[in-house]
């Protein structure tokens, strides 16, 4: 079961793909991976711990109010980040900027919470959460690694292309991510369907002996 | 210790140079879903701004005379949240007492609009900017009226893709992205007119 769940999450539902969710607050930081990883990493805590609290309190939160308590574990949850980066990376908080404060919004989070912890037990809420998580950070860590490497030539700030590279500035800008978003949706789409007629073929074999 | 940009030109700088969805990514979930229809892109254009210009000036009002003063800085994120939260449910209130057309245009949209990102992004970083009332007030009102702008432009474009023959893959969010990739290049163009940030 949980097997499934983890590739519920990383691929066949992912929210970036299918969904579109979620980007907002961190598409801004994808031009050095550094910063997405502690960005992306920042999400799953937040998830994980605001999917277990949704699903602990189920019972006791009114329907009517749901959305703004459930906003308000959010919040609470992104200004125990807040502080600990503060606390701990000074340098990336300030890189951060709004955008830490933005995982409040993250529509992946509320959306997990309200799809899934509202009727599940605090573990597999738990795992949901952390997987959802995993999902949106790989795909972001695909768009940051073309990004950092391209723009800058460098992967997590060490050089790796020679200094003969010629830096592609586009990619440090705001538009390369919007492109490399849809291509990446666009690879991932075409694969998906390719493995779907694939399998219609394998079932269709099968049945026909 | 406020920067020292004209509120004017931060009007105009936020509208065109660093336009806050094609340039800071915010607000791009409901940006994407509601765009295909240029009715509901209008409504929610003009929803986003009203709220943002309102939020913003009264989470600059709240941050200044409440949270500095109390030393509650950290309590940011949720107050901001709060804020936000209320006036939507307030102005909901009141659009529906004082005009029911406006409500049936602009209803559906509002409860939407808590979770923009755009929204808590603008007094964020107002908060960080250090900027003051009368810049936080044209600051707002820009970030709104871009928001709108682009999310009206690309309603327009998207009615001309519907219309292309796009690769199967690439239909739906893929091809949006792109063009709003595209929307993007063209507004860089503008950011050798105004140097703000």
């Amino acid at each position: 079961m949980n097997k499934s769940l983890l590739k519920e999450n990383l691929w066949d539902n992912n929210p970036v793909f299918v969904q579109i969710l979620g980007i907002c607050s961190t598409l801004a930081v994808t031009n050095n991976l550094t910063n997405t990883f502690i960005m992306t990493l920042s999400v799953i805590f937040v998830a994980a711990l605001t999917n277990v609290t949704v699903s602990l309190m189920k019972e006791y939160i009114p329907r009517k109010v749901r959305m703004i308590v459930q906003t308000l574990i959010i919040s609470f949850f992104v200004i125990i980040v807040d502080i600990l980066l503060r606390a701990y990376l000074p340098d990336i908080s300030k890189a951060l900027g709004p955008y830490v404060g933005l995982i409040i919004t993250n529509c992946i989070i509320m959306g997990r919470a309200e799809a899934f912890a509202q009727s599940n037990t605090p573990w597999p809420s738990f795992l949901d959460g952390v997987t959802s998580g995993l999902g949106y950070m790989w795909v972001l860590m695909v768009l940051a690694f073309f990004r950092e490497l391209l723009g800058f030539g460098t992967l997590f700030g060490f050089q790796v292309l020679g200094s003969g590279f010629t830096p592609w500035t586009i990619m440090v800008m705001a538009p390369s991510a919007f492109f490399l978003l849809g291509g990446l949706i666009w690879a991932v789409k075409t694969i998906m369907t390719m493995n779907e007629l694939r399998q219609c073929a394998c079932n269709d074999s099968t049945t026909k002996k | 210790m406020a920067p020292d940009i004209h509120p004017f030109t931060l009007l105009l700088a936020s509208i065109f140079t660093s336009n806050i969805l094609l340039a800071n990514f915010l607000g791009m979930c409901s940006f994407i879903s509601i765009s295909k229809d240029m009715t509901s892109s209008n409504g929610l254009g003009m929803a986003v701004t009203g709220v943002l210009t309102i939020t913003g000036m009264i989470n600059w009002v709240v941050l200044k005379y409440v949270l500095v003063p109390l030393d509650l800085l950290y309590l940011r994120f949720i107050v901001f949240i709060v804020v936000i939260a209320a006036t939507v449910q307030v102005l909901e209130m009141v659009i529906d007492r004082i005009s029911p057309t406006l409500y049936m245009a602009l209803g559906i949209f509002l409860p939407l609009i808590t979770v923009n990102c755009a929204i808590l992004g603008v007094s964020l970083f107002m908060e960080i900017r250090n900027y003051t009332f009368i810049q936080t007030t044209f600051f707002s009102l820009g970030s709104g009226l871009g928001w709108w702008m682009a999310i009206m432009a690309l309603s327009a474009i998207q009615k001309k893709i519907a219309n292309a023959p796009v690769p199967a893959g690439l239909k739906g969010p893929g091809i949006t992205l792109i063009t709003i990739g595209f929307m993007a290049m063209a507004f860089i163009g503008f950011s050798g007119m105004l140097i703000v940030q």
